[in-house]
Parts: structure tokens; sequence; C-alpha cells
């Protein structure tokens, strides 16, 4: 028997008027699971989390938490807490009667001793013991998130939403929180269902991500399923960066292709749907997976336009006669430090069964040379 | 650098000015010249004589009837303005559809292109022996008295200063970060404790800014109390007119006004404070 799942989605859709936000989502959530719903602005992941959270109800379709259908049910009524994006906090309490909000509506109602030693508790696991009796306005971004995460966590939901919740913050502190985060969700073991449209953030901290656009789920895995293994050429195209040459079917042999580049080369790419001969694809190319070297000891021949220094690792922008413009990552400490300087002839080279062709014509917005966008 | 600074001040000088002069020769300099009759005797022509003396200031009594109606029914009039005010405020600033909004609010407005005096008259008449107690009377219910009570004056007064009231509310609620209205649902508030909770306490700013406008016009109000009060029901505004222009007692006026301004900064005072106090915000200030 498989545990009930802490959010089911059955068949969901949800219209505002004509716009369609979401279109006939399935999805299964099990418990104690870190789950990212990954996608741009406009695919329908806030409205999905939304549903969860009671602010919205499906057109369509039914929401289950823990096995109960949550039609009709308030969100005052929802055995879940949100983190807001801008953290809503209320700006009239100070943080420990922020974060004792919800303990007061309570029923029955807890003793007041109960609720300022749960509210402390809360407050020393998110590191911010002492800070009580401050107003909001004279906490930092982080701390604001912190008492956020607090008065959310100190209900005891079933499960935690996140809505985009380091969207506001630095990138240093962004990373920390990440990492506090990914504990606090271990600590305490309830389902977080974290919205962003970092692809980043959702491949560090989640067990899963749900890849979503267009009011549809595209992908649900692990981090590195989604990354090693994109279900489409969206997915290719949004998660991690990617080269994406475009070029014609010319030969198919079991879970190969052979792809006619545009200036004529014939390489063999892995392929996740059928395809026909003749037909137009797009072939994914990761920058790791390329590797740099003298002229004519590769597949491509081109030249070095760009060269970003990253430290351990630099990153080139490859000029292919024909081609385009195509971006290489390379581990320049492996290989006796051979750094390439701009101008320079080079070489790429890829192990077969790296790169991964795609239908072009399966409605995704497809961004040309994208690389060139992400270097300047 | 120095001649900048010079050159600064002089600007900021020459643009507050005209406000200032204003200021001092419509409000400073009548204000002094009150208080300077207030301590004064009536002069046996009527008028002011120079004087010294608190005696006027003890004589306030004497007007308590007029004081006791401004005392009760200018909070009163400011309250049951408020409880009208707020739901139609609620409903525009959080309900009304987007595209309405706007053009509910002139309708709200819009009555104020009318002179109160006008409006007035017309409740006089609504009010008045043809009006709505002729019509009770054809159902029956003859000899309702409705003009001349203070429930009229009560009546004008709300209507009178309604949008004055709404604005400062629905300011206030406008503001208001809807995000918050969800995260007290979020976290298991009924929708009436999110009211009380939330709405109500965020919106304190502008209930005190309504409340204290119209409870200051209401202190000096004299237009509707003559005619919907029909002199029955006395204002402080109505003993100031007679004290000036009937029986020209300068100095008792006097000490009345200054009387009516000291409560009203005390009441200004006091809702700047509840409303900083409980709203948890920077200080607002109402004056």
């Amino acid at each position: 028997m498989t545990a009930v799942p802490d959010i089911e989605f059955r068949g969901v859709t949800k219209r505002y008027g004509s716009v369609i936000a979401v279109s006939g989502i399935d999805l299964a959530i099990p418990p104690s699971a870190f789950v990212a719903l990954l996608g741009p602005s406009g695919c329908g992941k806030t409205t999905c989390l939304r549903m969860i959270g009671g602010f919205e109800q499906p057109s369509e379709g039914a929401v289950f938490i823990r096995g109960h259908d949550m039609a009709g049910t308030p969100p005052y009524r929802r055995p879940v807490n949100m983190v807001f994006q801008q953290y809503a906090l209320f700006p009239h309490l100070d943080v420990e009667d922020n974060i004792a909000y919800g303990l007061r509506q309570a029923r029955p109602r807890l003793s007041s001793r109960e609720i300022s030693l749960k509210a402390g508790e809360a407050l020393a696991m998110v590191r911010l013991a002492g800070y009580g009796r401050r107003k909001i306005h004279e906490l930092s971004g982080g701390q604001q998130q912190r008492v956020a995460l607090a008065r959310a966590l100190v209900n005891k939901p079933a499960v935690l939403l996140l809505d985009e919740p380091l969207a506001a913050l630095d990138k240093k502190l962004r990373t920390d929180m990440q990492i506090e985060l990914q504990n606090l969700q271990r600590e305490i073991g309830i389902t977080f269902v974290l919205v962003t449209h970092d692809q980043e953030e959702a491949l560090s901290m989640s067990d899963f991500v749900c890849v979503m656009n267009g009011g549809r789920i595209v992908q649900l895995g692990q981090p590195s399923e989604i990354y090693d293994e994109p279900a489409d050429l969206f997915v290719a195209d949004f998660v991690g960066k990617t080269n994406l040459l475009s070029g014609k079917v010319v030969g198919l042999s079991g879970k190969l292709v052979e792809v006619a580049l545009a200036d004529g080369t014939v390489i063999a790419a892995r392929k996740r749907t059928s395809m026909a001969q003749g037909e137009a694809v797009s072939v994914s190319l990761r920058p790791e997976s390329l590797s740099l070297g003298a002229p004519g000891s590769g597949r491509l021949n081109g030249l070095v336009r760009n060269r970003i220094f990253l430290g351990s690792t630099a990153e080139y922008a490859i000029e292919v006669q024909g081609i385009g413009t195509l971006l290489a990552k390379a581990d320049h400490l492996i290989g006796g430090g051979n750094l390439f300087k701009p101008g320079e002839p080079v070489a790429i080279g890829f192990a077969a069964g790296t790169p991964l062709a795609f239908p072009e014509n399966n409605g995704t917005n497809q961004r040309e040379n994208k690389n060139v966008e992400i270097i300047s | 650098m120095r001649s900048n600074v010079l050159r600064h001040n002089l600007l900021t000088a020459l643009l507050l000015g005209p406000a200032t002069a204003w200021l001092l020769v419509f409000l400073v300099l009548p204000f002094v010249a009150i208080a300077v009759f207030s301590v004064g005797e009536r002069a046996p022509e009527g008028g002011y004589q120079a004087a010294f003396t608190l005696a006027q200031y003890a004589n306030l009594p004497a007007r308590a009837t007029a004081f006791w109606n401004t005392m009760v029914l200018a909070p009163a009039g400011a309250l049951a303005c408020l409880l009208v005010a707020y739901p139609v405020a609620y409903y525009l600033a959080l309900r009304a559809p987007e595209r309405w909004r706007l053009i509910l609010l002139a309708l709200v407005v819009i009555p104020f292109w009318t002179s109160l005096l006008m409006r007035t008259y017309a409740w006089m008449y609504v009010l008045g022996g043809r009006g709505v107690p002729a019509l009770l009377a054809y159902v029956g219910m003859e000899d309702v008295r409705l003009i001349n009570t203070p429930g009229a004056v009560l009546l004008g007064t709300v209507y009178g200063y309604l949008p004055l009231m709404i604005l400062p509310v629905y300011v206030s609620l406008e503001r208001l970060d809807r995000r918050l209205l969800e995260a007290s649902a979020d976290l298991g508030a009924t929708p009436i404790s999110t009211f009380l909770g939330v709405t109500l306490r965020l919106s304190l700013p502008g209930v005190m800014t309504g409340f204290s406008l119209v409870m200051i016009l209401l202190l000096g109000e004299y237009l509707i109390p003559t005619l919907l009060g029909g002199g029955k029901v006395f204002f402080i505004g109505n003993a100031l007119v007679d004290l000036f222009l009937q029986s020209r007692n300068w100095p008792f006026g006097s000490a009345i006004a200054i009387t009516l301004v000291a409560v009203s900064v005390v009441v200004l005072l006091a809702a700047n404070r509840i409303s900083t106090r409980l709203s948890g915000a920077r200080r607002v200030d109402l004056i």
C-alpha cells in the first residue's frame, strides 16, 4: 500500500474568464517531500499554490490534502500554511505577535503561556531568539523572511507552501536561506511546496521538480533527471544553460537520430520522442558537455569570441561558421590550464550520447542564440 | 558655497512667504484678537472694552445647553457618519469591481458640487410638513414630527459630511496590502477575526482622520442646526452668531470660541494618539 499523498491534484483546471491559467493538472506529492513548482511567469505555478492554500478555487477537478477533498474549504480551515512573496507580515504587530497570530486563532484556545512558549521556540528555530519585541520594519529582509517562516511553521501545518520566498533577498542571503530551508524541511519532516521561476533554486533545494509551462506540467522528476533528461525542448532550454542547434533528421537508428546541422555537419543525438526522416529538430548541447581542443581535433570548428573567467572554470562564447555562437564551459585546471584566448581558433568536441534531439514544432517559445544573451 | 546656502534660504523664504503671511493675517492675528477679547468686558453699547477679567470664562455655564448639544451631537454625528461611511468605503476599496471604482467614488463626491446650504434646504422640505410626514400621514401615521428635532440635525450632519468620512477611510483601506488579509486567513483567522485583527486595525489612521475631521467641523457647525434644528437644537456655532451679531457681547463670544478651539485641539491630539498606538504604524499626523 502506498502512503496517502500530502497534496493531490486530480484533473485540475483553472480559468479566469477566457484565460486558462492551469489546464488539466494531475499531480501527487508524497509525504515529507521538498517539491518545487518551476516555470516562467504565467505558467500557472502560483495559481496551483494558491489553490492548495484555498485562495483560488479550481474551475474543474479537485485538490486533495492528505486525502481530503478541499472543495469548499476556506483557507482558514486548511491544514497548510504559506510563506508569502514579500512575506506579508503584519506591520501593526511586533515579531512575537506576528508569530503568535496563528496560535491565537486556534480553537479551543491555547493559554497565553503556551502561546508565548511556542512562539519562543519558533523564534529560536529560525535563529531569531531575542527579537520578539522588534517591530517588523526594524528587521532586515532576511530576518523578515525568517519571521514569515516561523509564523507559518509554528502552526505545525501538514504542508508548508512557499511562494517565491527567496526572490527579495540578495544572492548571498539566498544561498544561505536555501541551505537553511533544506535543513528545516529535513528537521521538521513535513512537505514543502516551493514555487519559483529560478531553476537554480529549484534544482538545488528540492527532491522533486515539477516543471510547468502554459498551465501544464511538462516534466516531473528529480533535479538530475530534469537536467540530464529533459522531456522536451522547453525544459532543456529553461533548466540550466544549453546550446540549441537547429537541424534536420537525416538518419534513424534505434534511440539515436542523425541530424544534419545548418553547416552540413552530421551528428548523432539521442531522441526522447519518435521522429521522422527530414523532420526539423533542435539539438541540445550543455555547455559543460563540450570540450575544447586544438583546431581539427573535434567535431566542429570555431573562433573564440569571449572568455569569461570563473575561477575553477571558464566559459567561452565560440562562433561556429554557419551555426552561430555556442557556449562552452571548460574546466581549465584539468589539461594543464589550457586557456583559450579570444580570436583563437578552437575545435569543439562532445562525447557520444550527450547531444539530445527534440522536435522543433512543439509550441515552445524558442529563443535563438540564447547563449549570446547570457554572455553579453 | 555660502552664497548658495543663502540663495537657498532666500528661495525657501520666498516660497513660504505668501502662505505664512496668509496664516499670520487671517489665522494668528484674529486668534490673538479673540484671545484678547475673551479676557475683556462688553462695552455698554456692545462690542469690546479693554480689561483683564476671567468673568467671561466663569460665565460659560450660561451657554451650557449649546455646549451640551455640541458635545453630544458632534461626536454622535461623527460616529453615525463613520458607521454609515465604513461599509461604503470598505465596499469601494475591497469589493467593488476595479472598473466601477472611480465612477462610484465620483458619485460619493458629486453632491459636494452643490452648496451645503442648498442641500440642507432640500432636507428641510423632505423632513418638513409636506415631505416625509405628509407621506406617513397618507399611510395612517399622523403627527410625525421630523424637522426641528435632534434626529433631524443628526441626519443632516451625517448626510452633509459623509464624503469627508468616506474618503480618508477609503484611502486607508485601499492602501491595505491584500496579502495581509490572505495571510490572516492562511493562519486560521475567520473572516470576522481578520476584519477585527487586520482590516480595522490597519484602517484606523483613516478612521481617526475622518472622525476628527468631521467632528471638528461639527463642533463649529451652524447651518445644519439652524435649518434642521429650527433654533431648538442650539449649537455653539449658533450661540456665537447670536453673541457677536445679536447681543453684541464680543468678549463672551470670544471666550466661547477659545474654549471651542481648546476642545478641538484636545480631540485632535487624542485621536492622533489612539490611531498611532493602535495601528502600530509610524506617526500619522492629522494636523
